[in-house]
């Protein structure tokens, strides 16, 4: 399991992490969610190594990984998805899927399994394309497709849904569903798009300035008032 | 009389659109490898000119002994001296990036300065070894004279040999960036370091194998001129800010941009040379680049389309 304790970030003088801690099991879908500019985003470029958190720790499986180069963590079954799905635009589709089989060597790196095809049968139609061409929709799933064929057993995902049409926000609730059902992966969901974030959470926390103010099990979040937390 | 006059115009024309395609071709063995580290790393390299001094002077050595040793397989010594200078190059780049480069990136100023100062050492440290005065490379018989179009207009057979060789050479580095896996994250990690990073790729080796590529690609070059003109401890000092204002023209991240400045910039000076002089033909180019970065910051090839938002 991942396991966040009293993670500590700054930006200038601004406390933008005060004291953060979080868990995500695996086999579960976590939520996390808060308004824009609560931390949300800086927790996970923590957690993937972007930014070095100041004090705290992150152990993923047991293991400090606070100190690891982002491809370290990747490397340890870590995937991202990024806030603005940051596909690289000039590479090919089929060479973006490629980029998350970077941790594999040999016959492994060069593969791309078919289930990402089966999965979004749209990215095999534009797999010539250049990532760049595609439609924000279409970057967002090639964005989870990179990121699962790297084989994660910790998918990371930064509001898949922003910017996004319903019918495409549809099918990526479907795909994080499908993979929930797996059981074999740890899914840590940032969020703002409550409904979305309702229907697949197995746990939820909430974040304000950031701090976690409330957090506990999905089917609660009614109960728990976390709409109202959300609203502006 | 008339006649005579335009073919005799035609065929210097056209000798000066051969050597100024030779010229070009040796800037682009010396410019592919900056444009590569450029786009990728973000850093000016100073001692890259270095990168071709040293594969000349590689060529000198191998040259030497082969003569001691093997006399009878004289002429084959260029075809040993490639890999020998493109190992001792490839070597030094990625020495060079991992002691010195990589613990100044984010800081162009210092790069700048520390990269000059390892110019002036290299330099420094050949003349120690083979001292200040220039080297003599000779052309193995197989280069030597060349194809006699008319009695106007011979194309030496070594400067031939070098526009097949950069030809091969760009071939090579075209393949490496688009059809493996080490090209493929090259050219990612050029596009977005942070996110190259956080899929996986570790990008601390994508840096020092591509920097020694780059400083590769330039040691081949300099085995190259080590056909065409002297061999001396100055030798990069004259080629490096050409080199440079090929980068700038071209666009920086691909290969049609590098090549296009290079020939239009070896052309474009063989054509000004004879009737201006050397060194007024190349404050007019410098000019004409200043000018044209001004309108063009992206250079010749810029990238189109959604990708740049």
């Amino acid at each position: 399991m991942l396991d966040i304790q009293e993670l500590d970030q700054y930006y200038g003088g601004s406390h933008i992490l005060r004291r953060v801690s979080l868990q995500a099991e695996i086999g579960q879908v976590t939520c996390l969610l808060g308004r824009n500019g609560v931390g949300k985003s800086t927790l996970l470029r923590c957690l993937m190594g972007q930014l070095p958190a100041k004090n705290g720790s992150i152990r993923w499986q047991g293991e400090d990984i606070s100190r690891c180069a982002p491809h370290q963590r990747v490397a340890r079954g870590i995937a991202y998805v990024p806030q603005g799905r940051e596909i690289f635009g000039r590479l090919t589709v089929e060479e973006n899927l490629r980029m998350g089989l970077a941790r594999f060597g040999g016959k492994a790196g060069r593969e791309i399994p078919a289930s990402v095809y089966e999965m979004f049968p749209v990215l095999y139609d534009m797999r010539q394309r250049r990532g760049g061409d595609l439609s924000g929709g279409q970057q967002q799933q090639l964005a989870i497709g990179r990121a699962l064929v790297s084989q994660p057993s910790l998918l990371v995902l930064d509001e898949p849904t922003e910017g996004i049409q319903p019918s495409i926000i549809k099918q990526i609730g479907e795909v994080i569903r499908n993979l929930a059902a797996r059981r074999d992966m740890a899914i840590l969901l940032v969020e703002q798009y409550y409904d979305f974030a309702e229907a697949l959470a197995d746990r939820y926390m909430v974040m304000s300035r950031g701090e976690v103010i409330r957090c506990g099990a999905g089917s609660d979040m009614a109960q728990d008032g976390v709409r109202e937390l959300l609203a502006i | 009389m008339a006649d005579i006059k335009s073919s005799q115009w035609r065929y210097n024309m056209l000798g000066y659109a051969f050597s100024g395609i030779s010229l070009g071709s040796v800037l682009l063995l010396a410019a592919l490898g900056l444009a590569i580290t450029y786009g990728l790393l973000g850093v000016i390299n100073m001692a890259h000119g270095e990168m071709l001094m040293i594969g000349a002077y590689a060529s000198y050595v191998v040259q030497n002994l082969f003569r001691s040793w093997w006399p009878g397989a004289f002429d084959a010594y260029l075809l040993a001296a490639l890999p020998v200078a493109f190992a001792v190059t490839f070597v030094i780049g990625m020495a060079l990036e991992r002691l010195i480069i990589r613990h100044l990136y984010g800081r162009p100023l210092e790069t700048l300065l520390a990269t000059w100062g390892i110019s002036l050492m290299l330099i420094q440290a050949v003349r120690m070894l083979f001292g200040a005065q220039n080297v003599e490379v000779a052309n193995p018989s197989w280069l030597s004279g060349g194809w006699e179009i008319t009695p106007a207009l011979t194309l030496p057979y070594n400067r031939l040999a070098i526009i097949a060789f950069v030809a091969g050479v760009l071939v090579l580095t075209w393949l490496l960036l688009n059809k493996t896996r080490l090209g493929l994250f090259v050219r990612a990690v050029t596009q977005n370091r942070r996110m190259a990073d956080s899929v996986g790729v570790p990008t601390g080796k994508v840096d020092m194998l591509a920097f020694g590529l780059g400083s590769g690609i330039a040691g081949l070059g300099g085995v190259a001129l080590s056909q065409i003109g002297n061999v001396g401890p100055e030798l990069g000092q004259g080629y490096i800010v050409d080199s440079f204002m090929v980068v700038v023209l071209g666009g920086v991240g691909q290969l049609a941009g590098t090549v296009t400045g290079a020939m239009g910039l070896g052309i474009v000076n063989k054509i000004l040379e004879p009737s201006l002089g050397a060194v007024l033909g190349k404050i007019l180019i410098l000019g004409f680049i200043i000018l044209f970065i001004q309108k063009r910051p992206q250079g010749l090839f810029a990238l189109k389309g959604r990708v740049l938002d």
